[in-house]
């Protein structure tokens, strides 16, 4: 019940700050929005802080899932790489709360997530799936064997950089149609 | 009193190093009064004949090359069958090594031997640990039995990994690898090519000469007691992706990336520094 309540929240919070911002959103805002008090919205939440961090681990672990489920289908890298797109497109559509969460809260204020959420500690669930990915796709001689950081940068300041522009409305086409193009884009910069 | 075990210790295709690394048993004399050596290469003894023996001791690899006026494998497969319990001594006797064939094992496939394997010990290491071998040759003097793993190898030595013991552990936990070849800070395992959390030795356990190991002295585990040893680059981490190609045994490589990844985000500040830095003498001020 109680993580199931905190879920809701957590929900609430993210539309919130996809709507107001974070800085703008208050933990009494809400509260409001929940129909709850201030002072029980502290018993599943210490501070805004908290809540940040809690809703970053939220957002990458359900991204990493569903990265993991991909892992485990037995198809070719470059097949990965459509399904993955496909996977953060369709998120960016259908619930644009959560990668407007992580690109717009947690990659632009890192003050924030200092204390407790430095380095992968947040955000594991995620890269260490796309960290598999990659790995296995050089066992399997179909990815080229190069730093882990330079292919991880191409990947997702690439599909990022695509949905900013999908947010901020200059993409001319709805995001999904771009999805075969990028994901043909990334597996030449990546194949071996 | 029984009869002391009659041993002969044939060298194949290697370089002795076994013999050599075994000499410096700190019992060694003792242990060379409870054994009947009929020939070694390098020892005292008798002219090579084929004979009856309690154990034989093969050093080095298999290979098909002349031998005393005959055959080397012919010579093997004589003295194999004239003996109780065959020692395949080091990587190459074990499984292939630098130079040839080995016994029951070569390399990832199954050699000449193997359908007499139940005769076999295998004791890979390049080279043996003297230790190793002395602990045979006693469990087989007092005729107690050996408990051996699925490549031959007595569980007693091989169940751990050169990693268990290593004093870099603590770099290891935290992340911070070793840059500089030779420095007594961080871990090999990233850079330097260190094979010890997934080879089988107790290298760290019982120190060589007593006093150190490869790792201790900011040399990579080698992995020279594995099967596919020598590989390439010994001195190179085999990476996909920035990935370690090989990840410690008995954990998922989800695991290990995501406890690899908290680790070296969490930061341990002492051992992001060297230890100690040496003052720079500057001579002129020297009286």
């Amino acid at each position: 019940m109680r993580e199931e309540k905190k879920e809701v929240i957590m929900r609430t919070a993210l539309s919130l700050f996809a709507k107001k911002g974070f800085y703008s959103t208050t933990i009494a805002d809400i509260a409001k929005e929940m129909g709850m008090s201030v002072g029980n919205m502290y018993n599943y939440f210490a501070s805004k802080e908290a809540l940040a961090k809690e809703l970053l681990l939220y957002t990458s672990k359900k991204f990493g899932s569903e990265i993991k489920k991909i892992n485990e289908q037995n198809i070719t890298s470059k097949e990965k790489i459509e399904k993955i797109i496909e996977l953060y497109f369709n998120m960016a559509v259908n619930e644009p709360e959560v990668v407007d969460y992580f690109m717009r809260v947690y990659l632009s204020n890192k003050e924030i997530f200092n204390n407790g959420c430095e380095g992968m500690l947040c955000v594991s669930a995620f890269v260490t799936e796309i960290m598999i990915f990659f790995e296995e796709g050089v066992r399997k001689k179909e990815l080229k064997n190069q730093d882990f950081f330079v292919a991880f940068g191409l990947f997702m300041g690439y599909i990022g950089g695509i949905v900013f522009l999908n947010n901020d409305g200059v993409l001319p086409k709805p995001l999904t149609e771009y999805t075969k193009d990028v994901s043909e884009n990334i597996y030449n910069a990546l194949k071996a | 009193m029984h009869l002391k075990p009659k041993v002969i210790w044939i060298d194949a295709i290697g370089c002795n190093g076994c013999s050599h690394s075994f000499f410096n048993l700190p019992y060694l004399s003792t242990l060379l009064e409870k054994l009947d050596i009929l020939y070694h290469p390098l020892l005292e003894s008798d002219e090579f004949k084929i004979q009856e023996s309690d154990i034989l001791v093969i050093e080095g690899a298999l290979k098909d090359i002349k031998k005393f006026d005959s055959n080397l494998l012919t010579i093997i497969e004589k003295l194999f069958v004239n003996t109780k319990r065959v020692i395949a001594l080091g990587s190459c006797a074990s499984f292939g090594g630098m130079f040839g064939e080995g016994l029951i094992f070569n390399k990832e496939k199954l050699g000449k031997f193997y359908p007499c394997k139940n005769k076999v010990i295998n004791l890979p290491g390049c080279p043996i640990h003297p230790e190793w071998l002395g602990y045979i040759f006693d469990m087989l003097i007092e005729n107690k039995p050996i408990l051996l793993d699925e490549e031959n190898r007595p569980k007693e030595i091989y169940s751990f990994v050169s990693h268990s013991g290593c004093i870099r552990n603590e770099y290891f936990d935290w992340k911070v690898d070793s840059d500089d070849f030779g420095s007594k800070e961080g871990c090999l395992f990233y850079n330097q090519g260190c094979q010890g959390p997934f080879t089988h030795s107790s290298c760290n356990k019982i120190l060589w000469n007593e006093v150190s190991s490869k790792p201790r002295a900011g040399t990579p585990c080698f992995g020279c007691t594995e099967r596919n040893f020598p590989k390439e680059n010994l001195f190179k981490t085999d990476t996909m992706m920035g990935i370690p190609s090989k990840i410690p045994l008995g954990v998922t490589k989800r695991a290990y990336l995501t406890l690899a990844g908290i680790a070296k985000s969490l930061k341990n500040e002492r051992l992001e520094k060297r230890l100690f830095e040496y003052e720079k003498t500057n001579n002129k001020n020297r009286g």
